[in-house]
């Protein structure tokens, strides 16, 4: 376990602190957006397109406006008169806030009721008439390329494809070369499927634009608060919404993953209708609605191919994908980077010729390519390495541990060059590894194997050894709309030594309320438990990006730990004052400084806090209070071991996850509870992709599961058990050595549950199946090769 | 039209004029603004709106507040005083970390409070299955099964188990 620094009634870093924000949550005193009600407000209740690609011909409103409580509808072409139809992506791409005229993907929105009750609302949303002329929609992204294909985004003019973008890393002639001599060759085709997050709070807002004072409060569903209330004024600056007439709040957030980054255009509609009308406008979506209008994550086309030697040296990996965005590159990832850092895809291993290329295509899906809990698209990446990596072993028959072992970046050779541009902070790769397999008794479970395999029993084993990249990122490379993805910490101290620190970040359930005092408490010597953390609200935190891709600790936590030290400086010298010594004669002590060889001449944090106040040296500036915006270095690269074992029912294809064993590093860790807690979260939403989860669309542009009737978010009962620990590299230009941990396991995890089925399939001679894996497939497989004959 | 009403709710009284088609759920949350219970899905899968109707956890999106009427309702908000003492699946939530963003929690609470009301000694299976009817997308279920173990052994006023996190 991590040795603490200071006492359990200080709890700074390494304490299983139990959690600030808990009392209220259990009490039902939680504030999530839903539960704001104001004097006034009105409901807002979206009618949305049964077709995936259809010209509009009428919107009939009649009906709806004689339901008792209609106040009016929306349409597109009342939003063309004051020019907020159309919005920016986060990609720099533009997408309808309400059509005009066509609808490009199946439940877009194309028109907005608004009533003084939810169920007036729903009345006039069932009594609006729309007249659809359909159009034979474009689903597959490979044939949306076809030079034949309909061009589908005619409002760009010029627009000859349904290209979005090319991106490429690396170096493709030494790729090549390497590729073209190497002994053994392993090549794959991979469907990362379309999934959706579906954090249990759908998203919504409350938008109230005070005519008089011209400005406009935003209580939404938002893990970037500060990024929203710039994009609102870049949006609706031209109505009079400038920024400082704007207050965003992201009050308690019921789960986010990924999916409360972008700008819906639900959230654009209600602060359109509120401006013009001047009441508080209440959208909040139904489930059914965000899973199938909201952003999706994934749905990457991958063709995977590694080069290797016989004795199982890894020489060089190849990656073309093809991503399917949908309508619009409505995807969150930092500008530079179209594909996310999908180029962290040469994982955990030594050697240096790699090639990545990507193009993106627009089809009649819905838009995104969110994250599901996963930092831009790594997910993707150690997917395809990580199958890659035991499809090689598994060629040259070789365990794919030892495999591993053998090809891994030593821990001597950090920081180390990535052949695809990264420099990775640190690692202890065949530590975890090791520390995995003993846990799980890996020597053992490969004999017991052996053993059933024989008596022609289904049984295996997974392994999993990933490197992430989070904590986005240095500005020199990273922005969103230009802004650059910084993260920021202001620290108050109150007179009698307690505090209230205020992010740029926004917690979903990540518990800063408690990691980020703990943070501070480190630092300064001030108990956890007397420092009051707040994020949302865009009136008092500092500006910051925001909560996603787990970049909190490795930025805004940053952010905490420098601007603490800033006050430890100031600390310092009002201590040097008052104990009459020059500031050299002191030093520091978790809560006080004291006189070097004289210790007991001290004066704890709190006496110095108070005379910032009461007595502070003359010609010094009064109070106890700094700010601090982190420009992160470089990024984090925290990396797991996970080791999956399954049994499988061979005549029904059954699949039960036996054990998983996950071992984390990333790095010092704040609180071992919530680490854990993260962890235990991520695999369950590894899980799900892994075998359950997947988007579907038939041929018309249908989604065929866009309930939570047919959509299987794991329960209790289909979520494992799982063993976790950790060991700790920490990163060494990190303030305190943290990597983030959020979506390790959301990453890592699916592979290693893939490589147990296929290990457990593997003497049918299977080699790959696409995720999800369900019986059915695994039932198909062993069908065809011939699994049930004689 | 609207329908008289009288349902007791967190041992209050209230009378109430309502349409036949509200949801109990809204009920709750919009009339009453007793904002703890959640709504997480239009399809009964989620489990965020269990409440207790006369001691029995149910889905309030998938009732009408006329189905109500007559009967005594508990929310989370009725569990404990404000203040404490907290019920021993609240302390267990806490103790355990069975919670992240807290969306999920009041029914997951209710729905155990139930669980446990019939079966003061269920096995960790017996757990799993018993709030499969309630989704959870941050925890990953482990804390939560371990949060009701612990509520349990406190409810027998047996040894606790310890609370800190199996993290090797
Ligand atoms: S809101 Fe999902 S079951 Fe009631
Ligand atoms: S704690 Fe977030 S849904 Fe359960």
């Amino acid at each position: 376990m991590t040795q603490c620094k200071t006492s359990k009634e200080i709890g700074g870093m390494g304490h299983s602190l139990k959690r600030k924000e808990d009392a209220r949550f259990i009490q039902g005193k939680g504030h999530y957006v839903d539960d704001i009600k104001l004097p006034g407000m009105l409901y807002m209740d979206i009618v949305r397109s049964p077709y995936a690609y259809a010209k509009i011909k009428s919107i009939n409103i009649e009906e709806a406006m004689k339901v008792p409580g209609v106040i009016t509808v929306v349409t597109g072409k009342d939003l063309e008169k004051y020019k907020l139809h159309w919005m920016p992506t986060l990609m720099s791409d533009t997408q309808m806030v309400l059509p005009t005229d066509t609808v490009m993907y199946q439940a877009q929105e194309v028109c907005a009721v608004i009533a003084t009750s939810k169920y007036a609302a729903r009345d006039g949303r069932e009594a609006v008439k729309v007249e659809y002329e359909p159009m034979k929609p474009v689903m597959d992204p490979f044939k949306s390329l076809d030079p034949a294909a309909p061009v589908l985004r005619t409002d760009k003019p010029g627009k000859k494809d349904n290209h979005i973008w090319h991106w490429q890393a690396g170096d493709k002639e030494k790729t090549a070369q390497v590729f073209a001599n190497a002994d053994v060759v392993i090549k794959q085709q991979m469907h990362i499927p379309r999934i959706h997050v579906v954090s249990i709070e759908t998203c919504g807002c409350v938008a109230d634009y005070d005519k008089v004072n011209h400005h406009l409060t935003m209580y939404m569903t938002t893990q970037a608060p500060h990024a929203i209330r710039t994009v609102i004024a870049l949006v609706a600056g031209h109505v009079g919404l400038s920024e400082e007439r704007i207050r965003v709040v992201s009050p308690d957030i019921g789960g986010g993953f990924g999916g409360k980054v972008p700008v819906y255009p639900g959230y654009v509609i209600a602060i359109a209708v509120s401006f013009l009308v001047g009441k508080p406008v209440k959208w909040i979506e139904d489930r059914s609605e965000n899973l199938q209008a909201d952003s999706f994550a994934r749905d990457y086309h991958i063709t995977a191919e590694l080069a290797g030697t016989k004795e199982g040296k890894i020489l060089a990996t190849r990656f073309k994908v093809l991503a399917d965005h949908g309508y619009t590159d409505a995807a969150a990832n930092p500008s530079k980077f179209p594909l996310g850092l999908f180029s962290i895809c040469t994982g955990s291993y030594d050697y240096n010729a790699a090639f990545v290329e990507a193009d993106a295509v627009y089809t009649n899906k819905p838009p995104g390519g969110v994250a599901y809990r996963c930092s831009f698209r790594v997910t993707e990446a150690v997917q395809a390495i990580e199958r890659l990596t035991d499809m090689f072993a598994k060629k040259i028959g070789k365990d794919p541990a030892e495999l591993r072992m053998q090809n891994f970046i030593k821990k001597e050779d950090f920081p180390w060059h990535s052949p695809t541009g990264w420099i990775y902070d640190s690692g202890n790769y065949q530590a975890g590894l090791q520390k995995a397999m003993d846990v799980v008794g890996y020597a053992a479970l490969r004999k017991e194997q052996a053993e059933k395999q024989a008596r022609g029993e289904l049984m295996g084993i997974g392994i999993s050894t990933f490197t992430e990249i989070v904590g986005a990122g240095p500005s020199k490379d990273f922005d969103i709309l230009g802004i650059k993805m910084f993260d920021s910490a202001e620290i108050r101290v109150h007179p009698t030594g307690k505090a209230i620190a205020r992010f740029g970040t926004k917690s979903q359930g990540q518990g800063h309320e408690t990691t980020y005092a703990q943070i501070i408490a480190e630092e300064l010597g001030i108990p956890a438990e007397n420092i009051q953390v707040e994020e949302g609200d865009t009136d008092t935190a500092p500006y910051g990006l925001g909560t996603y891709a787990s970049r909190s600790t490795p930025t805004a936590g940053a952010a905490a730990a420098v601007a603490s030290r800033k006050l430890r400086d100031k600390a310092r010298k009002i201590a040097a004052y008052l104990l009459e010594v020059s500031e050299n004669d002191l030093e520091w002590e978790t809560g006080k400084f004291f006189v070097k060889g004289a210790p007991e001449k001290s004066k704890t944090i709190q006496e110095i806090v108070f005379a910032a106040y009461t007595n502070h040296p003359q010609g010094m500036e009064a109070g106890f209070e700094a700010t601090h915006y982190y420009d992160p270095p470089n990024l984090t690269f925290p990396s797991g071991a996970y080791i999956c074992v399954v049994d499988i029912d061979k005549e029904t294809g059954a699949i039960h996850i036996r054990r998983f064993v996950a071992i984390d590093d990333c790095g010092n860790i704040i609180n071992p509870m919530i680490v854990q807690g993260q962890v235990h979260g991520g695999l369950t939403q590894a899980v799900a992709p892994a075998m359950y989860e997947e988007l579907i669309y038939d041929g018309e542009g249908n989604i065929l599961n866009g309930t939570l009737m047919d959509y299987l978010v794991p329960t209790a009962v289909e979520s494992p058990k799982w063993e976790t620990g950790h060991t700790c590299t920490p990163s060494p230009h990190h303030p305190i050595g943290a990597k983030g941990v959020g979506e390790s396991p959301t990453v890592g995890g699916p592979p290693a549950i893939a490589n147990a089925i296929i290990d457990a399939l593997s003497p049918f001679g299977i080699t790959h199946i696409d995720i999800p894996i369900t019986p059915y497939k695994v039932w198909k497989a062993l069908k065809e090769h011939g699994a049930y004959d004689k | 039209m609207l329908k008289k009403i009288t349902v007791t709710v967190n041992e209050t009284p209230h009378h109430l004029e309502v349409e036949p088609r509200l949801l109990l759920v809204h009920m709750i949350r919009e009339l009453l603004n007793l904002t703890g219970t959640h709504i997480g899905c239009d399809t009964t899968s989620c489990g965020a709106c269990t409440i207790l109707l006369n001691g029995k956890s149910v889905k309030s999106c998938t009732i009408l507040a006329v189905q109500a009427n007559g009967k005594s309702i508990t929310t989370i908000e009725g569990l404990a005083p404000e203040g404490g003492p907290l019920t021993p699946l609240q302390e267990g939530f806490k103790e355990n970390h069975g919670l992240h963003c807290g969306f999920c929690t009041p029914g997951m609470i209710l729905r155990a409070t139930e669980l446990l009301a019939r079966n003061n000694n269920p096995t960790e299976e017996e757990i799993r299955w018993g709030i499969s009817g309630n989704l959870c997308r941050c925890t990953g279920y482990n804390n939560i099964v371990k949060a009701i173990l612990y509520a349990s052994a406190k409810m027998r006023g047996e040894a606790l188990p310890s609370t800190e996190p199996e993290f090797v």
